[in-house]
């Protein structure tokens, strides 16, 4: 028998018993339907987290803080030690209310000579009261204490430049409307007025030049300030203060060879860590965000793959009733010449063609409900988190999934195929 | 003489084992001539199809040999095995074995499918067949709607059209009432005549083996040599 023919046959026969056919592929339906939503959940969140910071410019910086000493509240508190630095509260993005052991300049030195370090800078938090436009009236200023480290995900305008002489801002689309602006186009180049308060509590002002719009980002939401406007502000905050106190910072960004490869970072990290002080890259921070929609994706997965192997007992348990339906079919194709591995090519053939059924219809319609139900979610719960798709599908990893189904229902076709092709022609064909 | 096309040499086949071991068949030798036609004659249970299966290669014998065309089948490879049911022999049994919701074309053109030939020409073929036993206006028809000797003319069709050298048929007219019998006897036995085909019948009819140019009498799975026509007499209340 002929490849195209042992195909039309298989396919010819998968559709004689339509009802069992169709069951068993309902059962594959519901595997393969879960399996491409939750692969496409996966494929929108991460080309959204990719597309916030893909062009992550900063590949070469490495966010250090103190080391947690260890001791926890179990442990009752640490003995004072008055060479240590106080606590200090995290900015925005941590825990609300969080501490951690602060940075001396003693240890941005010890940072600096580890080996493998070129540069350290302590990462300065300025908090100001208020930006205003124009006469827009005063809004509550956030800082993004990360802007400078990651690319933005524009809406227009460019990047901020920390090597530029004007003091820039990178100011998030949400801004614009409270401001007065129309358009993040018209935003570009204007001039805002930043409040802030210095060591006394007299507020001053601070221009700044608009130089980008930013979409609205999950990695820390707020304001994005260049490292000249981030210094200006700093010196207004600090100005007035007792000559003696000593300096604090929360993190440091320290810098690397941008052409270090893993294992020499790897060896920095550990280099660091020995000596008391906890480092992340930036691929470090977006890595453990992944990390956890990928256990959320892999449980979702798992339950898809348990609906799939139960659609596999399905396809061995239909294929099974039509090889005793047609015994006397298989004895009488046998008796006239075909051979067994033929009659097995033909049931197997059967099995992967309902596999394929079950699991075309089950992508295609995924896509279909994935689609819809992504632009509805994209202009309603995620509105303000513009370009997230939260269902996004990748013709490949759909293709995967039929083929992985196909194999499925090829391996549980095996068993029917194989008593098929064992049959005696004779035992078939007995008449009593 | 000429090397037989078929040659049973003392053959034997047990169903079964330990008690339940039944020996169908207690060594039987026949020999089967191109061109002739031989009826296999006996009551039901005697061991009749068991040796028309044995002839026709569908089973393997437990004792003795058989030779096709003077070759031990036990040496033939099984693709050679398959060659000669698909192409040197044609089957027509006592139940008609049609798909029942295909077309008859499509159940006469299995052997050449099976034999993978073209779509083109497995049409032409069956047609022809079908032209053969004038069932041609049926060849759309789906099988389950033919009548009985229509079915049984498909199957013919069926079993000619690779143009085999061995027709088996077993009960051929088992089916059939005696008008519609009579037609299928008619057609297998111009085949036989016209066309040369060695014709292998397995019957208890005993006007359709006298037909036949030879008959082989089995009683209890031996050749009963006294050919006593009661041997033949279908027993009371046995279905076949
Ligand atoms: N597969 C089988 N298993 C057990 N016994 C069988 C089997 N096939 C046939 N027999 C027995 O072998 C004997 C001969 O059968 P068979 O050749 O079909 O007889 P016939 O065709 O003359 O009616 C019968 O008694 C039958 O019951
Ligand atoms: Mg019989």
């Amino acid at each position: 028998m002929k490849f195209v023919d042992i195909i039309r046959t298989a396919i010819a026969n998968s559709f004689r018993s339509k009802l069992r056919t169709g069951l068993t592929v309902i059962a594959i339906f519901i595997g393969a339907f879960t399996l491409t939503i939750t692969s496409g959940i996966g494929t929108g969140v991460t080309s959204y987290i990719n597309s916030q910071v893909s062009a992550i410019g900063a590949a070469d910086v490495l966010t250090v803080t103190k080391a947690d000493d260890g001791a926890t509240a179990g442990d009752g508190p640490a003995p004072y030690d008055p060479e240590k630095a106080t606590a200090i509260s995290l900015g925005n993005g941590s825990r609300p209310g969080s501490t951690i052991q602060a940075l001396t300049d003693d240890d941005l030195d010890t940072i600096e000579a580890t080996s493998g370090i070129l540069g350290v800078d302590p990462s300065v938090q300025v908090t100001p009261d208020y930006i205003v436009y124009d006469v827009s009236g005063k809004f509550e200023l956030t800082v993004n204490a990360a802007a400078t480290l990651t690319t933005a995900d524009l809406a227009s305008g460019e990047q901020l430049d920390n090597e530029s002489a004007t003091d820039q801002i990178l100011l998030p689309t949400t801004y614009l409307d409270p401001l007065g602006f129309s358009t993040p186009e018209s935003a570009i180049g204007q001039t805002v007025t930043i409040g802030i308060a210095d060591f006394a509590g007299t507020q001053q002002q601070v221009p700044a030049t608009i130089v980008g719009v930013q979409n609205e980002t999950i990695l820390g939401a707020g304001a994005g300030l260049n490292q000249p406007l981030t210094d200006r502000l700093r010196a207004v905050e600090l100005s007035g203060t007792p000559a003696e106190a000593p300096q604090s910072y929360a993190t440091a960004t320290a810098r690397f060879d941008l052409d270090a490869s893993d294992e020499e970072i790897t060896a920095i990290k550990a280099d660091l860590a020995d000596q008391g002080y906890a480092s992340q890259t930036v691929a470090d921070q977006i890595g453990s965000f992944e990390t956890v929609i990928n256990v959320i994706i892999g449980v979702l997965n798992a339950f898809a793959v348990i609906a799939l192997i139960a659609a596999g007992f399905g396809i061995i348990n239909t294929l099974l009733m039509s090889v005793q339906e047609r015994t006397r079919e298989i004895g009488l194709m046998k008796a006239m010449g075909m051979n067994g591995g033929r009659v097995y090519a033909l049931f197997s053939t059967e099995a992967v063609f309902i596999g394929f059924l079950g699991s075309a219809l089950g992508a295609l319609v995924a896509v279909a409900v994935g689609s819809v139900v992504s632009n509805i979610l994209a202009t309603t719960v995620f509105e303000n988190l513009p370009g997230l798709q939260v269902v996004q599908f990748a013709p490949s990893s759909i293709a995967v999934i039929i083929g992985i189904v196909m194999l499925i229902a090829f391996l549980a076709g095996t068993l029917p195929a194989r008593a098929a092709a064992r049959q005696n022609p004779i035992d078939a064909l007995r008449y009593e | 003489m000429t090397v037989p096309v078929l040659s049973a040499q003392n053959i034997g086949k047990s169903y079964g084992s330990g008690a339940n071991r039944f020996d169908a068949l207690k060594g039987v030798s026949v020999d089967i001539r191109a061109g002739e036609s031989v009826a296999i004659v006996g009551k039901s249970g005697s061991g009749k199809s068991t040796l028309m299966h044995l002839l026709a290669l569908l089973d393997d014998p437990d004792s003795g040999a058989l030779l096709v065309e003077g070759t031990d089948a036990k040496k033939l490879k099984g693709k050679e095995v398959n060659r000669l049911r698909n192409q040197d022999f044609g089957f027509v049994f006592q139940q008609f074995f049609l798909t029942a919701n295909a077309s008859v074309l499509e159940n006469v053109v299995l052997p050449l499918k099976i034999a993978g030939v073209d779509p083109k020409e497995r049409k032409a073929r069956g047609m022809e067949a079908l032209e053969q036993l004038e069932l041609a206006d049926k060849a759309k028809s789906k099988a389950m709607n033919l009548s009985g000797g229509q079915k049984q003319r498909a199957v013919i069709a069926r079993a000619l059209v690779n143009n085999p050298k061995v027709i088996f048929a077993d009960e051929p007219t088992g089916n059939l009432d005696t008008a519609t019998g009579a037609v299928v006897e008619d057609i297998l036995f111009s085949l036989n005549k016209d066309k040369g085909i060695t014709l292998i019948i397995v019957t208890h009819d005993i006007d359709l083996a006298a037909r036949c140019d030879r008959q082989i009498f089995i009683r209890d799975g031996l050749e009963d040599v006294t050919r006593s026509p009661e041997a033949i007499a279908k027993p009371a209340g046995a279905h076949s």
